[in-house]
């Protein structure tokens, strides 16, 4: 048999998997495809189950704009979701690098306790988290929208593994030209692990930008504005709901994290699945 | 020297470490002396002459509750394994080095994953809108005679919730089946079919024993998801109709901030027993997988 010839017969034994794998291409990407055209279309031809661009664009964007504080909201979840991003990812991966290039054994089996806090689920933490926000005076800021999560075994994790095959070497080597440990973390471990940041920023960033409950909690000025995922799911508040509008308002929510997405997928993909080695 | 270096390393670790204390574990420990208490969580439960048991026994009387509890085992039993089965095969199908596009594909597959859960439970909310477009489709297919209000009863609500968060994690728990595959040796599959075994032999023998690791961890964060749902429930159906689709989560919130109801110390029994359901549930899965060496 000839090359060409192997190469069809594998590609024919195949025309079931690609027929199996444009079904569920489609089907994951029509929803979001659906969502582009709906944010240019007038709610009337929403309903009509028009699936084509339309000419409403604007009209939906000025609408959008008189009935929520879209860029408050917008510049809300960019600074908060920035903020927790730089500072969970200092302070996880200084631990990372603790736990792993330092450890012994008292550091493994704080290692282990801390793992155990992954178990905690958030519906359980919101109550007494939000009464001590309210004592510290935090509630509707930043801090109050970071600290709960900007410290997470999941994170710390992720630095602790992938710090598994650090060279220990190079670490001596610094040492000897008179580098202090917290240089050798500075100058040494944060260049070589970038890799590990960048899997690890977009996941926190996306992550953040995405969260609903706590924010939903913590943040409870009624006047000032919220973040992203809580005005579009006001927007689908009301009694009468304007689809173009919804439709747009979820666009804006999702266009920063669908173009890191595009950008950084290998990273994403790094980032959720963490630890895996 | 180096018992030095391992004292500094302390410092490292200690800004991290405090800060899981402090907002994790104390919060915990504090839900659980809250859930003896009253409904502003400043007395004990016991003061108003009520048993010390007095929340967590009401939550079995609760008919809400109750209801809450069966849906998040029904999303669990029905929603799960579907989406881990189809995303098992995703990436048995995407692991084949002789498929084209593969990169292609996978993005589109992976690509749910990159919106908000709000954004897609709003999304699915307006597709199954009665005025949506599933129902403009369906009629002109000739599938109904009339348009269904999906979100208007609790069998087709919940057909909706699980469909939508099939969509959502699917591609998600594919990405971790994937890098496991990854790891495993493409030649035991060619000496496979070298051997004469078909596409579904290799799947159970081969591809499914390599992955069992990363089958438990994904069924492990899966089981942790659906008990603590709330966004879909929330933002998809708003738990109706008549709280028949609401998730446990969605109950506590409402209960410890909703507007007029507000139970500290009930909401804090509540989410106690979702912990403990979690960490049951948790060790099960470990324990499952254990013993099948």
């Amino acid at each position: 048999m000839t090359e060409r010839k192997k190469m069809s017969a594998i590609q024919r034994r195949l025309i079931p998997s690609y027929i199996f794998l444009v079904i569920v291409a489609l089907f994951s990407v029509f929803p979001l495809y659906w969502m582009l055209t709906a944010a240019t279309n007038t709610t009337q031809e929403v309903a009509q189950g028009k699936i084509l661009f339309g000419a409403n664009l604007m009209v939906n964007f000025r609408n959008l704009l008189a009935s929520a504080k879209l860029w408050g909201a917008m510049g809300n979840s960019f600074f908060y979701a920035a903020a927790l991003t730089v500072l969970s990812l200092f302070i996880c991966s200084l631990a990372g690098y603790g736990f792993e290039l330092y450890h012994d054994k008292g550091k493994d089996i704080v290692f282990a306790i801390l793992l155990l806090a992954m178990m905690i689920p958030g519906v359980a933490t919101m109550i007494p988290l939000f009464k001590m926000m309210s004592k510290m005076h935090l509630l509707s800021t930043v801090w109050g929208f970071v600290l709960p999560t900007v410290a997470t075994p999941f994170m710390i994790m992720m630095f602790r593994q992938n710090s598994r095959n650090f060279p220990l070497e190079v670490m001596d080597a610094a040492r000897i030209d008179g580098l202090g440990e917290l240089a050798i973390f500075f100058r040494i471990y944060m260049p070589m692990m970038k890799s590990t940041y960048a899997a690890a920023a977009v996941i926190t960033f996306m992550n953040a930008w995405n969260s609903y409950l706590w924010p939903r909690v913590v943040l409870t000025d009624p006047n000032s504005a919220k973040t992203m995922p809580i005005l579009i799911a006001n927007l689908a508040g009301g009694y009468t709901i304007d689809y173009g509008v919804l439709m747009l308002g979820v666009l804006f929510c999702s266009l920063p994290t669908v173009i890191v997405f595009f950008i950084l997928q290998k990273q994403f993909a790094q980032g959720i699945t963490g630890a895996i080695k | 020297m180096e018992r030095k270096q391992k004292r500094i390393g302390w410092y490292f670790l200690l800004t991290a470490t405090a800060l899981i204390c402090v907002f994790s574990f104390f919060p915990m420990f504090s839900a659980l002396v809250t859930s003896f208490k009253n409904s502003t969580g400043a007395q004990w439960i016991t003061e108003s002459g009520k048993p010390w048991y007095y929340n967590y026994a009401r939550m079995f009387q609760d008919k809400t509750f109750m209801t809450t509890l069966k849906n998040t085992f029904l999303y669990l039993i029905i929603q799960v394994p579907i989406m881990l089965v189809f995303a098992i095969l995703l990436a048995q199908i995407l692991n084949n080095k002789d498929l084209k596009l593969r990169g292609f594909f996978r993005t589109c597959i992976f690509l749910p994953c990159a919106i908000s859960l709000v954004s897609y439970a709003l999304i699915f909310r307006s597709l199954f809108a009665t005025e949506g477009l599933v129902n403009s489709i369906l009629l002109a297919l000739g599938f109904i005679p009339a348009k269904i209000n999906w979100l208007g009863q609790t069998g087709t609500a919940r057909f909706v919730i699980i469909f939508a968060l099939v969509w959502r994690w699917t591609g998600y728990n594919m990405v971790f089946y994937l890098a496991g595959l990854q790891n495993l040796d493409y030649s035991v599959y060619e000496a496979a079919r070298i051997d004469g075994a078909n596409g579904w032999k290799t799947f159970w023998h081969i591809t499914v024993p390599q992955l069992r690791p990363v089958i438990i961890m994904t069924f492990i964060m899966s089981i942790n998801g659906t008990l603590q749902l709330f966004d879909e429930s929330v933002n998809l159906t708003n738990g109706g109709p008549a709280g028949t689709t609401m998730t446990m989560s969605h109950y506590i919130y409402n209960n410890a901030f909703g507007t007029g109801t507000a139970n500290f110390g009930y909401a804090s029994a509540m989410s106690f027993l979702v912990f403990i359901l979690v960490a049951i549930l948790a060790v099960i899965n470990l324990k499952v997988g254990d013993t099948r060496d």
